[in-house]
C-alpha cells in the first residue's frame, strides 16, 4: 500500500473529526479522496502539521487528527518533545512513513534508512506510540479514538504517488470553513 | 505593577489565551509571569516556526495566540510567516526581544539586529520598536490592531526598553 491507499482506508474513520493535513501530496490526495470542511489543508509550511494539530487540541476539546509524513516530522523534530510534554488526550498524530520525500520526487528520507520515528517519539517522552502496517492504520486510529489517550501512530507504507490536482481553494476559505466546523 | 505584569495584563485584556515562547534573557521576567498565570495557557516551543504552528492551531481552535521570541530567529520563521500566518490571514502578535541594539554586550547579536527591521519590512509586517519603558503604553492598541487586521505584528523590545523598565 502507498500513502493514498492509507488515506482512502482511513477516510471513513477520520471524516467526523478535525483533521490537519500535511503539505503537498497528502493534502491533495485527501482533498481528492474525501474533501470535508473539517479538513485543514496545509498549502505551505512543511513540518508544522503536528504543531498546528497540537495547538488546535489545546484550544478546544474536539478530537484532532494531524496527518504528517516522515519527511515533515524529520524537518520539525522539535515538535515531538513539545507533544510529549503537553499531553492532550484529544490529539492523535498519524505519521505516514513511506521512507521518502513523496511530494518532491520520492527521494529517500533517513526514516526509511536507520532512523525509527517510533523510537524517537518514545525517546522524546511520548507515552502511546504505535507502529503499524499500512493495512492496520484505520484500526489503529479507531483504537486511539476509543482509548481517549493521546497517541502517536507511525504507519509504514510503500513510497509512491497517485496523480492528483493541486488544491485551488482559497486559503482563507479553507481556514474559515474549518473554523466553522470547530465551532459547531 | 512590574512591566512584565503589565505586558501579560495587556495580552489578557486583548483576549489572548495561548502564548508560546522561545526564551531570551531579556524576556525571562515576562515568561516567568506567564508561567505562573492561570489566565493564559503557556506552551514553550523548541523553535520559533514550531511555535507559530502551535499559535495557528490554537487560533483556529478559538484561542487568540501570541509568540514571544528573540529577533535572531526571524529568518527561521520567514516561510511560516509568509505561507501560514499571512497566507491564511491569521493574526499573530510577536513580542520580540530586540537583541543587538544599543546596550548590547554580545557583538554577534548586532549581526542579526542590523537585518531585523529589513526582514520584517520585506514581509510587510507592521513593526513597532519599544526603546523606552513608557512605550509599553502602546502595547494594548498594537495588539488590538493585530487582531482587527488579521495580520502578524512585531513588537521589538530593545535593551534600553528593558533597562528603563527596571
Ligand atoms: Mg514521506
Amino acid at each position: 500500500m502507498i500513502r493514498s491507499d492509507i488515506l482512502e482506508s482511513i477516510a471513513p474513520v477520520i471524516r467526523d473529526h478535525l483533521v490537519v493535513c500535511n503539505i503537498g501530496l497528502p493534502s491533495q490526495e485527501l482533498f481528492a479522496l474525501d474533501d470535508q470542511p473539517s479538513n485543514f489543508y496545509m498549502l505551505g509550511t512543511m513540518g508544522l502539521s503536528s504543531s498546528i494539530g497540537l495547538g488546535l487540541s489545546i484550544a478546544q476539546s474536539k478530537k484532532v487528527i494531524a496527518i504528517d509524513g516522515d519527511g515533515s516530522v524529520l524537518t520539525n523534530f522539535g515538535t515531538l518533545p513539545t507533544i510529549a510534554n503537553n499531553v492532550r488526550d484529544n490529539f492523535i498524530l498519524l505519521i505516514i512513513d513511506n521512507g521518502s520525500y513523496g511530494s518532491t520526487g520520492d527521494q529517500p528520507t533517513y526514516a526509511g534508512l536507520k532512523t525509527s520515528l517510533a523510537s524517537v517519539a518514545e525517546a522524546c517522552g511520548c507515552e502511546n506510540v504505535v507502529e503499524c502496517s499500512a493495512e492496520n492504520t484505520a484500526d489503529e486510529i479507531q483504537n486511539a479514538l476509543n482509548s481517549n489517550q493521546m497517541t502517536i501512530i507511525v504507519a509504514k507504507c510503500e513510497s509512491g504517488n497517485i496523480p492528483v490536482e493541486v488544491i485551488e481553494m482559497n486559503p482563507v476559505l479553507i481556514r474559515e470553513r474549518f473554523m466553522a466546523e470547530v465551532r459547531k | 505593577m512590574s512591566i512584565n505584569e503589565k505586558i501579560v495584563d495587556d495580552l489578557v485584556k486583548n483576549k489572548i489565551e495561548f502564548v508560546t515562547t522561545v526564551p531570551c534573557k531579556q524576556l525571562a521576567g515576562v515568561i516567568s509571569v506567564l508561567e505562573n498565570s492561570d489566565r493564559v495557557t503557556h506552551v514553550p516551543a523548541n523553535k520559533e516556526d514550531e511555535g507559530m504552528g502551535l499559535c495557528a492551531g490554537a487560533y483556529m481552535g478559538g484561542m487568540r495566540s501570541c509568540i514571544i521570541m528573540q529577533n535572531t530567529a526571524i529568518g527561521v520563521t520567514f516561510n511560516t510567516l509568509a505561507t501560514l500566518i499571512q497566507y491564511y490571514q491569521i493574526p499573530l502578535p510577536m513580542l520580540i526581544s530586540y537583541r543587538g541594539e544599543v546596550g548590547e554586550k554580545v557583538a554577534c547579536q548586532v549581526e542579526m539586529a542590523v537585518h531585523t527591521k529589513a526582514l520584517l519590512s520585506q514581509l510587510n509586517i507592521p513593526t513597532y520598536h519599544f526603546h523606552h519603558a513608557d512605550q509599553v503604553e502602546e502595547l494594548d492598541a498594537i495588539l488590538n490592531h493585530s487582531f482587527m487586521s488579521n495580520k502578524p505584528s512585531a513588537i521589538l523590545t530593545d535593551a534600553n526598553f528593558w533597562r528603563t523598565a527596571q
